[in-house]
């Protein structure tokens, strides 16, 4: 029982670090290698304000998720735009921002004792005869409402709908007056936001460390080529896939074996099929 | 530029040098002889001369070697990024793997150190390609992807299990017999590869390779396996790094997790975009400048890779062809305004 309980709130951890990098990707096709950065920064400024600033919990927060989605916005407007569609650039240029915040993080603020948020709801629940916390609790039913409110957005709102046509089609999108350059910027925002709000509902649970960046990073990407790249639903069920291997190998064979789930999950996707779970119309585009 | 005179443009002339058109005349005269050798003349002998100048500092003598060590795995990235099209982020997945394999022939099996350098650039590039083959049949982001995450999760399984001597690392490597032997052999190693590698990518196969870069369906179209050809990619850059990452191991005696840092990922992807992608003799230029940056910036811990990857996003976004691209037109050619 406490494995699929355990299951179900890891696979929702990954889901949520996971939306951001495949929102960014579906719809900009730029592999956004700062995700995990944004994710670090958001729990950083987050606690700069509550603790430096004496901020309430609340305004705090929504502060920092309007900041990094502001930084992610600027990032794409002001840098990664001059460089769309060089994919070696991207790639470089992306992760050296993600560097950049990181390591000036590791340098600047984050050193000398343990950061920590604190938890939006103490105390826990049992949950037939087994014992979770709230936050846990919240990370699901968050994270089940973030994915609700994005399918919303995207197929019912013109924003979103503009967002998906981009994503589908960019030159059609393009004659039917949709700047696709400003979509992009929309589109990295959007993604810096989630990876904020991922950082805001999961950090409670742990302290604010650099390394988690890095984590977060190849989570998110082992999650979305698992599920294919770009594709939301499939990103979804990679969640479900990795999150309860993980806790499976960590039940049966000890929790060393968890780091390596996600690099074999990686590989065994790459070799039986290299367009993910859910990625079939890119399979010829990508498979040379 | 253009902005400001706008009835005017810069109009670019090749210098005449008669190589270009036809072969026998640049051996015919001194001046034009010298204008070609110059620049590779004063590379090699400015790298084989640097130790001899750095003699009183035996600490920069030690920089060098490091230089050296970082330029390997530069031209190694240089060549996989802008001849076969594949970005590796993971330049410290063949350094660790490189100094691993090396301190584990010389400190279990009992090889010398002529033996375990050699057998650890060959069976580390060998390693690193198998590692690396599920994602060669892939275009796109996935190699570099993949690429990032060995060396992150190499570090954490070492630990992890406790394998190869766990966080302490393998000690007690035999040494280079002095410093000179370390520096030569290094130097002389870097500008073999180097003038190999420029060889190479203007052969039939850098042709290949180059095919295989910016039209991999025409490649595949005319019968060539494109897979086998990004392996042979890989493994050459990573046997360049596996024979750095050996050297390493030698010279400090010692393998372990901290040959598997960011730095070595970081540095040569720098050293390549601000000396010029796709030059080859460009990452050598860069490491030339960059490594001493780092080491002067030892004292600041981190920040030093967050200083590397302000330039490189600087570089790679506002003057992405870097300093030996530029430096090469300015010598190759004349440059006038000219009234339109």
């Amino acid at each position: 029982m406490d494995i699929l309980i355990y299951g179900v709130i890891n696979s929702a951890n990954l889901a949520l670090m996971a939306l951001g990098f495949t929102l960014v990707y579906g719809v900009s096709r730029l592999p956004n290698f700062a995700h995990g950065a944004l994710y670090v920064l958001a729990g950083y400024i987050c606690w700069l304000l509550l603790n430096r600033l004496g901020l309430p919990y609340v305004l705090a927060g929504a502060l920092a998720l309007a900041l990094v989605a502001g930084v992610g916005g600027a990032m794409y407007q002001f840098i990664l735009v001059r460089i769309r569609g060089m994919a070696i650039s991207e790639i470089i240029a992306s992760y050296a921002i993600g560097l950049a915040i990181l390591e000036g993080l590791r340098w600047g603020g984050l050193k000398g004792g343990t950061f920590t948020l604190p938890s939006f709801l103490e105390g826990s629940v049992d949950i037939a005869g087994v014992s979770v916390d709230f936050q846990r609790i919240l990370v699901v039913a968050l994270g089940a409402v973030l994915v609700g409110l994005l399918y919303f957005f995207v197929n019912h709102t013109r924003l979103g709908l503009a967002l998906k046509g981009m994503a589908q089609d960019e030159r059609a999108a393009l004659t039917l007056g949709i700047d696709s350059d400003r979509m992009a910027v929309v589109s990295m925002a959007l993604g810096s936001l989630s990876a904020a709000i991922a950082a805001l509902i999961l950090l409670p649970l742990g302290s604010i460390v650099v390394e988690a960046g890095y984590h977060v990073l190849i989570m998110a990407v082992a999650v979305c080529i698992v599920g294919g790249l770009g594709s939301w639903t499939g990103a979804l069920l990679a969640a479900f896939v990795i999150g309860f291997a993980q806790i499976l190998t960590t039940a049966y064979l000890g929790a060393h074996f968890q780091v390596v789930v996600a690099l074999l999950a990686i590989i065994l996707t790459l070799i039986l099929r290299p367009s993910g779970l859910f990625g079939k119309q890119k399979e010829l585009e990508e498979r040379v | 530029m253009a902005k400001a005179h706008e009835s005017r443009r810069k109009e670019r002339l090749d210098r005449g040098v008669k190589v270009r058109s036809d072969g026998v005349y640049a051996i015919a005269s001194w001046r034009e002889m010298a204008f070609l050798l110059g620049p590779r003349l004063l590379l090699i002998v400015g790298l084989l001369v640097m130790p001899l100048l750095l003699w009183p500092v035996p600490y920069w003598q030690k920089v060098l070697t490091i230089i050296c060590i970082y330029s390997l795995l530069a031209i190694g990235f240089d060549f996989l990024a802008h001849y076969v099209g594949l970005v590796s982020l993971g330049g410290a997945l063949f350094i660790g793997v490189g100094a691993y394999i090396a301190a584990l022939l010389n400190t279990e099996m009992g090889l010398p150190l002529w033996a375990t350098i050699p057998l650890a650039t060959v069976l580390g590039g060998g390693v690193c390609t198998v590692l690396l083959w599920p994602c060669l049949p892939l275009r796109g982001v996935y190699f570099a992807i993949v690429s990032l995450m060995f060396p992150l999760l190499a570090a954490r399984l070492i630990e992890a299990f406790d394998i190869f001597g766990g966080t302490d690392g393998i000690m007690g490597l035999d040494g280079f017999p002095n410093s000179w032997s370390e520096m030569y052999v290094l130097i002389i190693c870097l500008l073999l590869a180097l003038f190999a590698l420029r060889r190479l990518v203007n052969e039939d196969v850098g042709l290949v390779f180059r095919g295989v870069k910016d039209n991999d369906q025409a490649v595949k179209a005319s019968g060539i396996n494109i897979t086998t050809y990004k392996a042979l990619g890989v493994f050459i850059a990573s046997s360049l790094g596996c024979l750095g990452g050996a050297c390493l191991a030698h010279i400090y005696m010692w393998a372990g997790i901290s040959q598997f840092a960011l730095d070595f990922s970081i540095i040569p992807i720098a050293a390549t975009v601000v000396g010029g992608g796709g030059t080859l003799a460009g990452p050598v230029i860069g490491c030339l400048i960059l490594v001493p940056i780092s080491e002067l910036l030892r004292d600041f811990g981190t920040l030093r890779i967050a200083v590397y990857a302000l330039i490189l996003m600087a570089f790679i976004v506002f003057k992405s062809e870097g300093l030996m691209s530029y430096g090469a037109r300015k010598y190759n050619q004349f440059e006038h305004w000219v009234e339109i």
